[in-house]
């Protein structure tokens, strides 16, 4: 159904001569791409910019052209051998990406553990006033530390050359997600996380991901490893008389829970369920106990002892174990664990489960099942080679299928971070763009629970969910949204005193690919609601509220869920309304707005 | 106006344009459903921080075992009080806080039923995984993706004679709480004034025409059912009801909520399921007693609930209020005038239907061996016996095995029906 519209579209394109959208005039440099491919070689550029990239930036259809699709995928499937100078320098400014979970955590301690430094017995009414100022400042650069670590996320989508390499970051921080608002030392873990974890590995193999996210104190403290421990009826390394030798690990632990009060599955279970089997993965509750077992020990440094990962012997579960089948011997130590990820990693059922969710991320909401298999083969034959596997997924004749363009709804994130690209926004330093991206339902490592977001269209839309990106559309058209600034931008500088059509064409080869509907072309061009009689219909008062973060405080459960930066934005300099009441958009700014809110933008 | 002359209105004004409402393109599903009883309305309000439910629903009754745990916090009751106020007698062993007498009345009239020692049966003292608990209604499991809430939405078909609308679930939250996420559509917003499309002129229509032309995809089918639910919400204009009754809602954001729920239910929008939340609870530090945090917050939180059941006045015998909290605080107080988080809490129902007048629950008691982990109130009520009685017998939930799977505690807890 939807290739009988696109050859429709093609019919009208033809017959208007290219009026309609001059970007997607076929060009002899495409002709490099494979023409067993649905898709038009114009199309192919602009489906690879949409998936392999958050988007096109003015120009970079052209650049893709001329290059050719292929060699461009090609070079995106090495991020290693692309500059990326600027946003590496920009990301430097901040202390959550130049500093260490532990240099951040004691140079900016959490309110509550400087209260009880400042006044024994944390009674407040004791403190002077310095120490009263000393530590509002104190709870001010600890709020800001998870708005630090979302805006520099964003900007890097935004702004990086490796946009592929972001992509996957974006992938893999959502298959291994963490919440910041987990409380404790959370968020002190998040950016070390995603710059040694993800990032470097995202185009890695399997395995290597695997083993840093499991040792990372991020999902460590996410799923509560680090606190498993031997149960008591079971063997431990070293005998030990009642529980006074965990003391001496009392001192080196984070604050919060010292004491190890047996096995917790969390880890385990979701290892076998979300990060590598998938539910339907052969696996049984045996499997699950037997793996948490393996990974007692599992946890990591206080920050006082410098933190990152460390094997704790006495806490580990020493009995013999069998996982999926496999005989872990008894007496051993973190081999027990390795053994695991080694075993889990290189299951078939874990190629195909990831196989599946790169497939649904990056094809279809419907993944092929030939394809699926294919990537789970390359998978397999590759020992999990990630580059490899994606090579075989986004070179394939499924990926430029017809049915796959334009297929896949835009999550939040990519709304936001597509239409900054469009309109070659600057990075933004304050938190307010990744402010937006929660308005728009998506906060950055905002997602409580540890299946991730969604990555289906049916998740994301919904009413709220269409709303607000329509609102943030016209936002961004009333130059609302920080970075962006449309006047300057020599695509729609060009445009201010052009005829409508003119307008209409430019804005459609910036936001929509070239390419719309006869039915939303009708509308952006004609400027008259073919529908309603009376327009202006709709008022536009009242104020959005301000975008929400989870607020990184321990105490953020104290609030209503992600509504807590209301909070901050009253105290910090960092204030930011979003969007607000908005002036009636006219000429360009008008159907930049309507482009941005159209169904076609929200989709890629 | 009432609700039939709207759906008149509204449906009229859709049809004139040639358009139906999206929304009811969905009933071929919902009708296969069992079918909610008409008008009847659940408002959840969830206590985010874990309340001190010791502090809420004083046990003076307990005598030292809680005076002494307690020595700078405790609520003095009724009898003991020295010029500060005193708990207010329920029963002659329970009293509410002195910052709850706005709901003292609603005792008093057999509309409010405390529940005591009521919670999850988890030994988690996280709020992240407490909460998570009671919005999943899955305790100990945090497999499951979708709420509890939605899940009854999702099983349960609107009413017979009613128009399935957009409103059927409404959080007025900035994002969709856990508690109302999953397969069924439920609309959240921060205020009734933000669930408009924001722009001057004509551009509104414009967007709109955008959606209403085209394919029929999911893209289009949300935008088309966010424009009708923003024009039904301009018709029925809820904003025009103005609290009833001398119903004086506190002039905060959750006070505001009270109100706007209370609006969208007085514009007959067919609004069933309704949430919002206060934060604030989590008194580690200085609590304080009769007067102090706690009671700011609980004067806050009686104050709205009182002004909500006074704007509905005869409305509420089709509507149950349900606070909850995700667990209590600790017994003894901490070194700080506070407490640190316990088990077992309190909840409140609230409702013209409701059996009030009682505390319900069986109190396990303040003597350390009758305390869980020798430290916290202990746990008589799963909290789910709560849930499920709410949904079935005042929602009229039919599959309350599909809300709570797992969970086959037989028994009432006798709130209701």
């Amino acid at each position: 159904m939807r290739s009988s519209r696109f050859r429709y579209l093609l019919i009208l394109l033809a017959a208007c001569g290219g009026s309609v959208a001059p970007r997607v005039q076929p060009s002899a440099t495409a002709a490099a791409s494979d023409t067993r491919r649905e898709q038009t070689a114009d199309q192919q550029v602009q489906h690879a910019l949409n998936r392999l990239a958050f988007g096109a930036r003015p120009g970079d259809v052209d650049r893709v052209r001329a290059m050719g699709v292929d060699r461009w995928i090609a070079a995106q499937l090495a991020p290693e051998r692309i500059a990326d100078a600027r946003v590496e320098s920009f990301v430097k400014q901040y202390d959550v990406h130049t500093l260490s979970a532990a240099e951040l955590e004691s140079r900016f301690p959490r309110p509550a553990q400087l209260l009880a430094q400042l006044a024994p017995g944390r009674d407040r009414g004791q403190l002077t006033k310095a120490d009263s100022l000393k530590l509002g400042q104190a709870a001010r650069a600890y709020r800001e530390i998870i708005g630090d670590v979302q805006s520099s996320r964003v900007a890097r989508a935004v702004a990086s050359e490796r946009q592929l390499q972001e992509v996957m970051t974006d992938f893999w921080l959502n298959h291994f997600t963490v919440f910041a608002g987990k409380g404790g030392p959370q968020v002190y873990f998040l950016a070390e996380y995603e710059d040694q974890a993800i990032r470097p590995n995202a185009l890695g193999k399997f395995r290597t991901l695997l083993g840093a996210v499991a040792k990372s104190p991020a999902m460590l403290f996410y799923l509560d490893n680090w606190e498993s421990a031997v149960d008591s009826n079971r063997p431990r390394l070293t005998p030990v008389a009642g529980g006074g030798r965990a003391q001496q690990f009392r001192g080196q632990l984070p604050a919060g829970r010292q004491r190890f009060r047996g096995l917790n599955e969390n880890y385990g279970r979701e290892l076998l369920e979300l990060h590598t089997l998938g539910v339907d993965g052969g696996y049984t509750q045996a499997d699950v106990i037997d793996a948490a077992r393996a990974l007692t020990g599992w946890s990591f440094r206080g920050a006082r002892q410098g933190g990152g990962f460390q094997f704790i012997p006495l806490i580990h579960d020493a009995g013999a174990k069998t996982v999926l089948g496999h005989a872990l011997r008894a007496g051993r130590g973190i081999e027990d664990g390795e053994e695991l990820l080694d075993i889990v990693a290189r299951h078939p059922a874990t190629a195909r489960h990831i196989a599946t969710k790169l497939v649904r991320r990056f094809v279809s909401d419907v993944p092929p099942p030939a394809l699926v298999a294919r990537a789970a083969e390359a998978f397999t034959r590759t020992d999990g080679d990630l580059r490899e596997v994606m090579r075989v997924i986004v070179t394939s004749d499924e990926f430029f299928a017809h049915d796959a363009y334009r297929s896949k709804v835009k999550s939040p994130f990519e709304v936001v971070v597509s239409a900054l690209r469009a309109t070659d926004a600057a990075m933004d330093p304050t938190p307010a763009t990744a402010q937006i991206v929660a308005t728009l339902g998506q906060p950055v490592y905002g997602h409580q629970a540890p299946n991730g977001w969604p990555e289906t269209g049916a998740e994301w839309m919904n009413t709220g969910a269409i709303l607000n990106r329509i609102n943030f559309g016209n936002a961004l058209a009333a130059g609302r949204v920080p970075g962006v600034r449309l006047a300057a931008l020599p695509a729609v500088a060009s445009l201010q005193n052009a005829p409508r059509d003119r307008q209409v064409d430019g804005v459609v080869a910036l936001f929509l690919g070239g390419a719309v509907s006869a039915e939303t072309r009708r509308v952006l061009v004609s400027g008259e609601n073919p529908l309603l009689s009376s327009p202006a219909a709709m008022d536009s008062t009242g104020a959005m509220a301000s975008a929400m973060v989870p607020d990184p405080d321990a105490t953020m459960f104290d609030a209503p869920m992600r509504e807590r930066s209301a909070k901050v934005g009253e105290r910090g300099p960092l204030r930011y309304r979003a969007f607000g009441q908005l002036p009636p958009l006219t000429g360009v700014a008008q159907v930049i707005g309507l482009a941005l809110g159209s169904p076609e933008f929200q989709r890629r | 106006m009432d609700r039939r002359i709207f759906v008149k209105n509204g449906a009229l004004a859709l049809l004139t344009m040639g358009l139906s409402p999206s929304f009811l393109r969905r009933t071929v599903f919902a009708s296969e459903l069992a079918r909610a009883p008409k008008g009847k309305v659940l408002i959840c309000l969830f206590q985010r921080g874990a309340a001190d439910g010791l502090s809420m629903l004083v046990p003076f009754g307990e005598g030292r075992n809680y005076y002494e745990a307690r020595p700078a916090i405790a609520i003095a009751s009724a009898a003991r009080t020295n010029g500060t106020a005193g708990a207010l007698d329920l029963d002659g062993f329970f009293g509410l806080h002195p910052a709850l007498a706005p709901l003292k009345p609603l005792w008093d009239r057999g509309m409010l039923a405390p529940i005591h020692a009521v919670g999850s049966p988890s030994a988690t003292r996280s709020h992240f995984d407490a909460q998570d608990y009671m919005e999943s209604g899955t305790p100990d499991d945090k497999g499951t993706t979708d709420g509890w809430l939605n899940r009854y939405l999702a099983t349960q078909g609107t009413c017979e004679q009613c128009t399935p609308t957009p409103f059927r679930a409404v959080s007025m939250t900035p994002q969709t709480p856990r508690i109302l996420q999953g397969n069924a559509a439920v609309v959240a917003m921060s205020s009734l004034d933000e669930f408009t499309v924001r722009a001057g002129g004509s551009q509104a229509d414009r967007l709109e025409a955008l959606y209403r032309t085209g394919s029929a995809d999911l893209v289009h089918g949300a935008g088309n059912e966010m424009f009708d639910a923003v024009k039904m919400l301009r018709a029925a204009n809820p904003q025009r009801y103005a609290p009833r009754n001398g119903a004086a809602y506190p002039t905060t954001q959750f006070g505001t909520r009270l109100r706007q729920i209370a609006q969208l239910i007085k514009a007959d929008v067919g609004l069933e399921v309704a949430f919002a939340d206060i934060g604030g609870w989590d008194t580690h530090v200085n609590q304080g007693a009769s007067t102090g945090q706690l009671a700011n917050r609980l004067d806050e939180l009686a104050k709205g609930i009182a002004a909500l059941t006074a704007d509905l006045g005869d409305r509420m015998d089709d509507v149950v209020i349900l606070t909850m909290s995700e667990f209590g605080r600790m017994v003894r107080q901490n070194g700080s005038g506070g407490t640190d988080h316990g088990h077992a809490g309190a909840m409140f129902v609230i409702g013209g239907q409701v059996h009030g007048g009682k505390v319900h629950g069986r109190w396990p008691g303040l003597v350390r061996e009758q305390l869980y982990e020798g430290r916290d109130l202990a746990l008589t009520t799963d909290f789910r016996s709560v849930f499920r009685e709410v949904t079935t017998r005042h929602l009229g939930a039919q599959h309350p095995e599909r809300l709570f799977p797992e969970f086959s505690a037989p028994g009432a807890v006798g709130l209701l029906g």
